[in-house]
């Protein structure tokens, strides 16, 4: 299946001399959940911005759906729906009204039962006649939500969708977002909680200073890149370890009262076996143990640090 | 063309008016009302009649002009403007709209205002004085043509102006000045002969002229000039429209 986005060296100089995108090649596949990942600055919202027209690229092409963003922008725009990172909302327009008009805006005929099931999924139905001013900042998000949904778009844009959002909502719009993903909805999600991207993601892809410096299954992306730490509580603490031991390159902690043995999941051996045996033949004794996989945000700091 | 857009945003600025009915409706024709006070009355006093039109009903058609440039170029110029620095134009940027819709959207709401508000000054006007319409169609022409045009002009004003200050500079410094030294309350004949040539320079001039014309059947310049002067005018304003969608001036980085 071709991909539903696909962006070909992407670059985006702004007027002030910056260059916040570097040659970006990405793709898309149709209805995953993709968490575009990197620290602030990075560029992820440049991207969102370049792909929905809001930014003009600089070089590159981009297409949604089959179709070019520039040459074929209505059949492209038409299926695409943005949750912008700031909160950017007319103050004095209705809830009902704003979202009516996002779904008139995007070309579509007027469809109030579909706004009004929309409302009621983000808890606003209740809210559909206050004035945007008047309601929280979650609140607030939940209408851009509404205004991104509006149209029935394929392809919807998060960009840094938990940035000062309560754990209600958050888990709200996780529940919404794999909901759209089973209906067919392709999600496309920034973000630098990693905690998000791996709780949500199919794939992600990594950013850094204008560059994709990695995009990859998040599964795939876990095991080749996760490395696992066995910890030992010992039952006496080691002031040095045993030059014997030098191979394992082992870490003492807790003012040698552990040890930490850090080992590639990829790798052919683990190597637990050997280093079992020459603790017992070093007469260091233990009474327990763990394991612990690295998180994303582990691999993500590791990959920032080997680049830099 | 994406009809249910070009509708979006023509009601949403048409909600705009009407949450502010007092200050877009009442306030000029309060205003109107004031200047018929203090010009018709005080002064048309002491002028009976300018080229056989009482003094009072003379003022009608450059007051209409008067406010109808001012408030096309306010009402436009705010509703793009406030988009832009709010930060909710990134839907209107990321829509499938064409500049051409956008403009249509805008203007058009702008547009639509000013001729209500002509009308409702005319119609405030003929509670005062006594007026007739000699050729009602090129009337409603040259009120349409005005303001369209000078809600595009302010339109363009709205995406130029990056700060509050520009974009009450320009009405202020520029229209008003234009508006007054353009025939609004006199007749050009009554100018000494070295001023009525500087007259001649004032776009307004025109404007105020033609639509006079279209009253009185009397006019400081031919209708054929001042309509052609509004075509330049509105033809010069969507070339430089077309140029800043095309550029993404002001409008995307
Ligand atoms: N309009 C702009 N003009 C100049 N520089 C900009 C503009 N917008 C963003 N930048 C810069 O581009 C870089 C990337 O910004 P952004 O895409 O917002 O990053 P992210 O969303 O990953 O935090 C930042 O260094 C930012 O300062
Ligand atoms: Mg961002």
């Amino acid at each position: 299946m071709p991909p539903i986005i696909s962006v070909t060296n992407l670059s985006k100089t702004y007027g002030s001399g910056f260059q916040a995108l570097r040659n970006v090649n990405l793709e898309i596949r149709r209805g995953e959940i993709f968490a575009l990942l990197g620290p602030n600055g990075a560029g992820k919202t440049t991207l969102i911005s370049a792909i929905c027209g809001i930014v003009r690229p600089s070089a590159g092409t981009i297409s949604a759906d089959g179709h070019d963003i520039v040459r074929d922008f209505r059949a492209a725009r038409a299926k695409i729906g943005l949750v912008p990172q700031e909160l950017t909302t007319d103050a004095f327009e209705t809830v009902w009204a704003t979202v009516n008009f996002s779904r008139g805006l995007f070309g579509r005929a007027p469809n109030p039962a579909y706004i009004k099931a929309t409302l009621k999924t983000l808890s606003l139905w209740d809210k559909k006649d206050s004035r945007i001013m008047t309601l929280s900042g979650g609140m607030k998000r939940r209408v851009l939500i509404a205004k991104a949904l509006s149209h029935e778009p394929q392809i919807l844009f998060l960009d840094e969708p938990s940035a000062g959002v309560d754990v209600e909502l958050r888990q709200d719009m996780w529940r919404l977002v794999r909901t759209l993903r089973d209906s067919g909805v392709t999600i496309i999600l920034t973000t630098h909680y990693i905690e998000e991207a791996e709780e949500m993601a199919d794939r992600v892809g990594v950013i850094s200073r204008g560059e994709i410096i990695l995009v990859e299954e998040k599964a795939e992306l876990m095991r080749k890149l996760g490395r696992k730490q066995l910890t030992l509580q010992l039952q006496a603490p080691l002031e040095r370890l045993p030059p014997a031991l030098d191979a394992y390159r082992l870490e003492l902690a807790r003012q040698g009262s552990e040890l930490v043995y850090t080992y590639d999941t990829q790798g052919e051996r683990t190597g637990i076996t050997a280093l079992l045996r020459d603790l017992a033949a070093a007469g260091i004794r233990f009474k327990d143990l763990q394991t612990s996989q690295s998180s994303l945000e582990d691999i993500f700091v590791g990959l920032l640090r080997e680049r830099a | 063309m994406n009809v249910h857009a070009v509708r979006a945003i023509y009601g949403f600025e048409m909600a705009r008016t009407r949450r502010t009915l007092l200050q877009s409706v009442v306030a000029p024709v309060i205003s109107t009302s004031l200047y018929f006070v203090v010009f018709g009355a005080a002064i048309g006093s002491r002028i009976s009649n300018v080229e056989g039109v009482p003094y009072g009903a003379f003022i009608v058609p450059g007051l209409v002009m008067l406010s109808l440039l001012t408030q096309s170029i306010a009402n436009a110029s705010f509703g793009i403007y406030f988009p832009r620095f709010s930060g909710t134009i990134y839907e209107i940027l990321s829509a499938p709209i064409s500049p051409f819709e956008i403009v249509l959207g805008y203007v058009g709401a702008a547009a639509t205002k000013s001729i209500a508000l002509g009308a409702i000054i005319l119609l405030t006007a003929s509670l005062f004085v006594p007026l007739r319409i000699e050729h009602p169609g090129w009337m409603a022409l040259f009120l349409v043509l005005t303001a369209a045009t000078f809600s595009l002009f302010g339109f363009i004003i709205g995406l130029w102006a990056d700060g509050f200050e520009k974009l009450q500079l320009v009405p202020l410094l520029v229209v008003t000045p234009l508006t007054f030294l353009g025939g609004s309350f006199y007749s050009v004949d009554m100018l000494p002969p070295a001023w009525q040539t500087v007259a001649l320079f004032n776009p307004v001039l025109y404007l105020v002229s033609g639509f006079r014309w279209s009253f009185f059947g009397q006019a400081d310049v031919s209708v054929g000039a001042s309509l052609g002067m509004t075509l330049a005018f509105l033809g010069g304003c969507l070339a430089l429209v077309t140029w800043m969608f095309r550029t993404g001036y002001r409008l995307k980085s």
